[in-house]
């Protein structure tokens, strides 16, 4: 399926290059995407591009009546792969609107020449608290969280179960520290830990998770996004730890561990803004069609990728298919006037979405594993950065 | 938010508690300190041996756990996943030693490096076309998924055990095959005087292909133990034949008996600094700062030993030679 949407993507690519000079009048919007397509990380990448590419045939290919073109980009999880493919897609392939990013520290290595070249970007994941705050752009939009919102609101959930005392883990780099510094913000108990691990080479969590033991906490919290969650919730229960303390995460579990994780991620609670069984109608389709065409549940990541698209599809609408008008189309987009599969939500005057956090669990549905809304933890959650942000008009 | 002296010793003045966290995580060193062994006792040899720098030795790591992967895929068996995935590196090993490695022999040390890094990035875009760019995984049997009490208070996950108790069966054999029989003479005395073994009517290629196939698959078998902890991914074995190399280069190039005690060293050292370090940094900085800088600080460690080795110590600490 995936060399199949391979093919077809570049096949669309070759018949786009090809057919230009008949139609020269009509322009084609040129998008670069910037995710990771190979490693253990790959499975987000390939949720993020099937959203991407559900989302643009959901609106016929066309962005604002203009025909479309996408470059995808691995990379490879490194900020420096992602720097050199970010300014290759600038400066070589000159692309209209950049998409993507899952990694903080990926995004933020890229994120000068995004600005300086004042290229219209949807970051699609990475939500480094740096771009909430001082390094806000014009040219930038979010459509997924700040890094500290969502484990905020898991601290608040673990104030509403009577936590008093808590140890935090979580990778050393951009997002950790901004994930671990999100839970401190509003749980108000006692951090009796707090462990940063080698990332991305470290996924053996033995000496951490013995001292987590140790630390007898109430409550552990974990930020593992992507492949090494499985392998800590694995050696979560492989210590023993499972049954003895009960575990708090962000970000670590979702429907692309799930089908890995299975039995292992029941009973642990996350928060997120957006969950497969959210009930609007944006969502519904999503999931849906989704479903239908890959044969499992979307994640997340490609939620807020699919949401790209109509976001770029009313920017491009609003004016007229002028891109060089960027006034005109960060005007439009500050609205938030297009269809989200997280329902309805507005912007921050950072560009980062003010919206919901909810309560999720994965629960055993016959013989598939889901991802389920429990509850709402906070609504219209504003990330704390946004003062700090000097927002150019 | 944060306690008086948050995550410094958590239990202070329970003396027998914190006893009994250090034996815990001394058992985390060992462990690493085992898996080590495997990969640097096939190095150790193979340079000692032959003098052949060997950087594709990580990818014999990699091989044995996509092996083992896909085994234990096709047969539902952690176990036939193992023993199927040892036959499969050992026959690459020696595949690879007959065509590769045999021009390579008596040439200069840059010939292999360059020759071997060749075969790294050959292997690494093989694995890429055989097994596609996303990885495999390899998952325990629920039983596995447990802790057990090794002492009183002190729990262990069970797989980690069986890990070190399995490789101390290995070296052991080890042990008796290069101490013991007939071959392990030929090997001990290839480490001594390579030239002296072959005039002496001795079938130093043979031999040299026992090796390279006994050390490919104590790679493989590295690599195979440690998937289900970390993934099978291209270029795993790249970051643990760092480690690996900076073992022999302690223990002492050619001596099995200095890569298990330096491999165990590099085991407990990288594992207590990981998690004494940052707590002693933070300290004297702030607790933010202490928790990016420990980690940051703990992996330099053995490489502070290694160079501590190589001033006073060149030959390591157990030179095969004597």
């Amino acid at each position: 399926m995936k060399k199949f949407l391979l093919a077809g993507t570049a096949l669309g690519a070759l018949v786009a290059i090809a057919s230009a000079p008949t139609i020269a009048q009509q322009k084609t919007i040129k998008i670069g995407f910037i995710s990771s397509f190979s490693g253990p990380q790959a499975v987000i990448g390939a949720d993020m591009r099937n959203s991407f590419e559900l989302g643009l045939d959901h609106l016929g290919r066309k962005l604002g009546g203009l025909p479309v073109e996408v470059i995808y980009e691995d990379d490879q999880v490194k900020p420096e792969v992602g720097l050199q493919k970010t300014q290759k897609l600038i400066e070589s392939d000159k692309v209209d609107f950049m998409v993507g990013h899952i990694w903080s520290n990926v995004m933020l290595a890229s994120l000068k020449p995004l600005i300086d070249s004042k290229t219209f970007t949807v970051i699609t994941n990475a939500g480094a608290s740096q771009l909430a705050g001082e390094m806000c752009s014009p040219y930038v939009f979010s459509t997924s969280w700040n890094n500290d919102q969502t484990p905020q609101a898991v601290g608040l959930y673990m104030n509403q179960k009577g936590i008093k005392t808590a140890f935090l883990i979580g990778p050393n780099y951009a997002a950790g520290k901004d994930m671990l510094e999100g839970v401190a913000t509003t749980f108000k108990g006692q951090i009796i830990g707090r462990e940063l691990t080698a990332w991305p080479t470290q996924v053996d969590f033995n000496a951490e998770l013995s001292k987590a033991r140790a630390a007898r906490p109430d409550a552990v919290f974990a930020f593992y996004p992507g492949a090494p969650g499985v392998q800590f919730l694995t050696q979560y229960a492989q210590s023993g730890l499972k049954g003895q303390i009960p575990l708090y995460t962000a970000f670590t579990i979702d429907a692309l561990s799930l089908p890995r994780l299975k039995d292992l991620a029941l009973g642990i609670p996350g928060a997120q803004h957006w969950v497969r069984d959210l009930p609007n109608d944006t969502n519904k389709k999503y999931v849906a069609d989704y479903r239908a065409r890959h044969k499992a549940d979307p994640a997340f990541y490609g939620a807020q990728t699919y949401d790209a698209a109509a976001l770029l599809n009313a920017a491009v609408t609003a004016v007229k298919g002028n891109l060089s008008d960027k006034d005109g189309m960060r005007n439009e987009v500050r609205k938030a006037n297009f269809p989200s599969n997280r329902g309805k939500f507005k912007y921050g005057p950072n560009h980062i979405p003010i919206q919901n956090f909810y309560l999720q669990e994965a629960v055993k549905d016959g013989d598939e594993f889901r991802m389920k809304t429990v509850a709402t933890i906070v609504e219209n959650d504003q990330d704390k950065h946004f003062q700090k942000c000097k927002m150019p008009n | 938010m944060l306690g008086p002296h948050p995550g410094v010793n958590p239990r202070p003045g329970d003396r027998e508690e914190s006893m009994l966290y250090l034996i815990e995580q001394c058992l985390n060193g060992i462990q690493l300190g085992m898996l080590l062994f495997l990969l640097a006792a096939g190095l150790t040899l193979i340079f000692g041996i032959m003098d052949l720098v060997n950087l594709a030795h990580g990818s014999l790591y990699m091989l044995g756990a996509y092996f083992a992967a896909t085994f234990a895929g096709l047969t539902d068996s952690f176990l036939w996943g193992i023993a199927l995935g040892l036959l499969a590196t050992l026959i690459a090993g020696i595949v690879m030693e007959v065509i590769a490695f045999r021009p390579l022999y008596g040439r200069d040390h840059l010939d292999h490096v360059l020759g071997t890094f060749g075969l790294l990035i050959f292997f690494n875009e093989l694995v890429r076309l055989i097994w596609g760019p996303a990885g495999l995984t390899i998952s325990l049997p629920p039983q596995m998924l447990t802790a057990v009490q090794v002492l009183p208070g002190v729990y262990y996950p069970l797989y980690r055990l069986i890990i070190i108790l399995t490789t101390l069966a290995v070296a052991l054999l080890l042990y008796i095959l290069v101490m013991r029989t007939r071959i392990g003479m030929l090997i001990r005395a290839g480490a001594s005087n390579r030239e002296m073994v072959g005039a002496l009517g001795v079938n130093i290629k043979l031999l040299y292909t026992l090796v390279f196939g006994l050390g490919a698959a104590l790679a493989g078998f590295a690599g195979m133990i440690q998937a289900p902890i970390s993934f099978v991914q291209i270029g795993m074995g790249e970051n643990i034949l760092i480690l690996a190399f900076v073992v022999i280069i302690i223990g002492g190039i050619g001596s099995i008996r200095g890569a298990f005690v330096a491999a165990i060293l590099v085991g407990l050292i990288d594992t207590i600094g990981r998690v004494f370090l940052p707590d002693l940094v933070r300290h004297f900085v702030s607790y933010s700062a202490g928790s990016s800088a420990g980690p940051a600080l703990s992996s330099m460690m053995i490489y502070m030993l290694m160079a501590a080795v190589l001033i006073f110590r060149p030959e390591g600490l157990f030179p095969a030679n004597r």
